[in-house]
């Protein structure tokens, strides 16, 4: 059992990148994510674990910083904040073509545009239906807790390595910056082997030459390229499908909310229990692949599913496909950095669903 | 007294015919060829080989690379 | 071929071998155009790999542009990187790799247009690595348009009465440019368009990758090459008419040398 300690969101992620044997971190300042390269630069984790930390020029340089080391089969890792995201889709979309391991964070704040500092969630289709340019898709984690932005770096490298596929921790300015107490996992030591299948290592007679590319001229093999990367994802929805499920057995209503929206809902779940509701919350913890088939199977049985989301309502088009029309869905929001109290949650599904 | 004798061999389908080895052959050897390759492009070879010095020149300035270059000393 | 002189038999055998093909260039036939700078560089870059024995220790960073295929024809390990983000890719492998030898093989386009700030960091942060910049002033690959590097009044598919400065700004002198940051180690300028050019260019690039060695500082060559399809030109008129207008403006020489400026930047008329 390793030592509780106070952390913000950011830093436990900083902490978890070095102690998950990291091997190298570019990133670029942006609110609200800056304590995590701040953090790392305190640390010295060139004489901690002899990971690599740069501060980019660019958003754009960062992220093709990170194309470049992930080539070389080591375990790598930019967070930003969502206008920063924004730039790095390009580079995202080069890593999922070329299928190369990294992980990527992103502290949500609200847009479009500059938008505000403030925490949202609105870049749920982004993240999860791909982002950049081509048919691509990343594992999105979605972290609820300063302990979750500690635990899903290792997970998300797990992933990352396992899948050959970037994998994007989807958390929002209020995860990034509140502060709780987090067990942090033991040191895991850095990578010193290296599949030489793939990586870039310098050519060896013993093999032919590897070449990282997404680029191919050839439509018949592109087009078996992206039969091979459907295929993956496919994989991934299969076998990476997590969730949470909070007092969902005998519930006629669901919260479905993922994230800050998800540590809001379960308060809500309390205070509409003591009103003598019925309500549970299903909190999708990978949104890509999404738990289609969990909301889907207790569709038929609810009267009512209240999506809460910081955004305009993403997340709620996917709980519309899983439950097929089974059930109404309906949304309550916040946008613009603004958050829902969790009363204002209860008021919200007893006026959706007119429960009096 | 000795002679240095040069002498290069094209690889006529990979020759895309762009007179840059011609231009740079300071003895004056390669001309090209009025016949065309696979890929239709006139292709270069040794007109005067007895002029050849095996300098390489050509094969230096060669984008392709096609042209390999021997020299022999030959005492007369 | 008919053997004209009985001779030449006698002198074409494996011991009087003189220049070959480096094995480190694929059997592929190159992609680009009759009388392409690019091959030559490509060539060279190879015989040096292979000269000093660091394949095994080599990774090259493709760019967007016509030599988007590079590794396609060298035969080492090598990454493609987005259009003007190699420097930014060699970097991230680098400081992954810092025993390894990294160089990016750029355009014009490439590297002082839409990739200036990659360039520009990656030379002032002084990562080891080499820069290898081929300034054709054009954009080869999408059809003959106005480069950064376009000089003023050429024609181009998008300056088709030639490039007005007022209008279209003035042509870029990224390699004086970056010789003024304290990152790079060796900045020079050359050309592959005669023997002896490609035999000086041959000693530039090897003090390239010798100086990796040293971890002093970024080298940078640019090499002012033909574009005889783009420039509406036979390979050799295209050659001449480089002498006789790119070179003015682009001087080939050493401008950096060990750190230090040995050439000043001349101003542009």
């Amino acid at each position: 059992m390793g030592k509780m300690k106070l952390m913000k969101g950011n830093e436990a992620f900083a902490e978890a990148a070095i102690r998950a044997g990291c091997d190298a971190y570019f990133g670029y300042p942006i609110t609200p994510q800056s304590e995590v390269m701040e953090y790392l630069a305190a640390q010295q984790p060139q004489l901690r674990t002899g990971m690599v930390l740069l501060q980019a020029e660019s958003e754009v340089a960062a992220i093709n910083m990170v194309y470049g080391a992930a080539g070389t089969g080591k375990r790598v890792m930019t967070s930003s904040s969502s206008p920063g995201i924004s730039l790095k889709q390009e580079g995202i979309s080069y890593l999922a073509g070329s299928q190369l391991p990294c992980l990527i964070l992103n502290v949500m704040r609200g847009g479009p545009g500059l938008g505000t500092i403030q925490p949202s969630q609105s870049d749920y289709f982004q993240a999860t239906k791909g982002g950049g340019h081509g048919d691509y898709r990343m594992i999105v984690l979605a972290p609820a807790s300063v302990q979750e932005m500690s635990d899903f770096v290792k997970l998300g490298f797990e992933l990352a390595f396992k899948y050959r596929n970037p994998v994007i921790m989807l958390s929002d300015g209020i995860i990034g910056q509140m502060m709780e107490k987090v067990e942090l996992f033991e040191q895991v030591p850095r990578l010193t082997e290296f599949d030489q299948q793939w990586v870039t290592t310098g050519k060896t007679p013993d093999r032919e030459r590897n070449v990282i590319t997404s680029l191919d001229l050839d439509p018949a093999r592109h087009e078996r390229h992206n039969l091979k990367l459907q295929a993956k994802y496919q994989k991934m929805r299969e076998n990476e499908v997590r969730f949470e499920n909070i007092d969902c057995d005998d519930a006629e209503y669901l919260f479905v909310a993922y994230g800050s929206c998800a540590r809001i809902c379960q308060k809500s779940v309390k205070l509409a229990r003591a009103k003598g509701i019925k309500v549970g919350l299903i909190r999708p913890v990978t949104l890509f692949p999404f738990p289609s088939e969990e909301i889907g199977r207790r569709a038929a049985k609810l009267k009512g599913i209240l999506t809460v989301e910081l955004s305009s309502g993403q997340m709620i088009e996917d709980v519309r496909l899983a439950v097929d029309g089974k059930v109404r869905v309906a949304l309550h929001n916040r946008m613009g950095g603004m958050v829902p109290s969790p009363e204002e949650v209860v008021d919200a599904l007893l006026k959706s669903f007119s429960i009096r | 007294m000795a002679k240095i004798k040069g002498a290069i061999v094209i690889d006529i389908e990979k020759c895309k015919g762009c007179e840059l080895c011609l231009v740079s052959c300071p003895t004056d050897v390669i001309r090209m060829e009025k016949k065309v390759n696979g890929k239709g492009y006139h292709f270069a070879y040794m007109e005067y080989p007895d002029n050849c010095t095996g300098c390489a020149n050509c094969a230096v300035v060669c984008p392709d690379g096609v042209i390999t270059v021997y020299r022999k000393k030959f005492e007369e | 071929m008919e053997i004209r002189n009985p001779r030449i038999q006698e002198i074409i055998s494996e011991e009087n071998l003189v220049y070959k093909k480096t094995s480190l260039m694929t059997d592929k036939a190159l992609s680009y155009c009759p009388g392409c700078g690019h091959g030559v560089v490509h060539r060279v870059i190879m015989e040096i790999i292979d000269e000093m024995g660091i394949q095994a220790d080599t990774i090259g960073v493709a760019p967007v542009g016509c030599s988007v295929l590079a590794y396609e024809f060298m035969n080492i390990d090598m990454q493609q990187a987005s259009h003007g983000r190699a420097p930014a890719v060699a970097t991230g492998i680098k400081r992954c790799w810092p025993e390894k030898y990294v160089f990016t093989y750029q355009g014009d386009g490439d590297l002082a247009a839409i990739g200036t700030a990659e360039t520009i960091h990656a030379c002032n942060r002084g990562e080891n690595i080499a820069i290898f910049f081929i300034n054709n002033g054009i954009y080869g690959m999408t059809g003959g348009q106005m480069a950064p590097t376009t000089l003023v009044g050429m024609r181009s598919s998008t300056t088709p009465y030639g490039r007005d400065a007022a209008l279209m700004g003035n042509p870029l002198k990224i390699t004086e440019l970056v010789a003024m940051l304290p990152g790079t180690y060796f900045v020079a300028r050359h050309t592959v368009h005669t023997p002896l050019a490609v035999r000086k260019f041959k000693k530039a690039a090897k003090m390239a990758f010798e100086n990796q060695k040293l971890n002093k500082g970024l080298s940078f060559i640019e090499i002012v090459s033909n574009c005889n399809s783009g420039w509406k030109m036979t390979p050799v008129q295209a050659n001449k008419w480089m002498e006789e207008n790119m070179l003015p403006f682009y001087p080939p020489g050493d401008i950096k040398m060990n750190g230090e400026i040995v050439k000043k930047a001349e101003k542009a008329e």
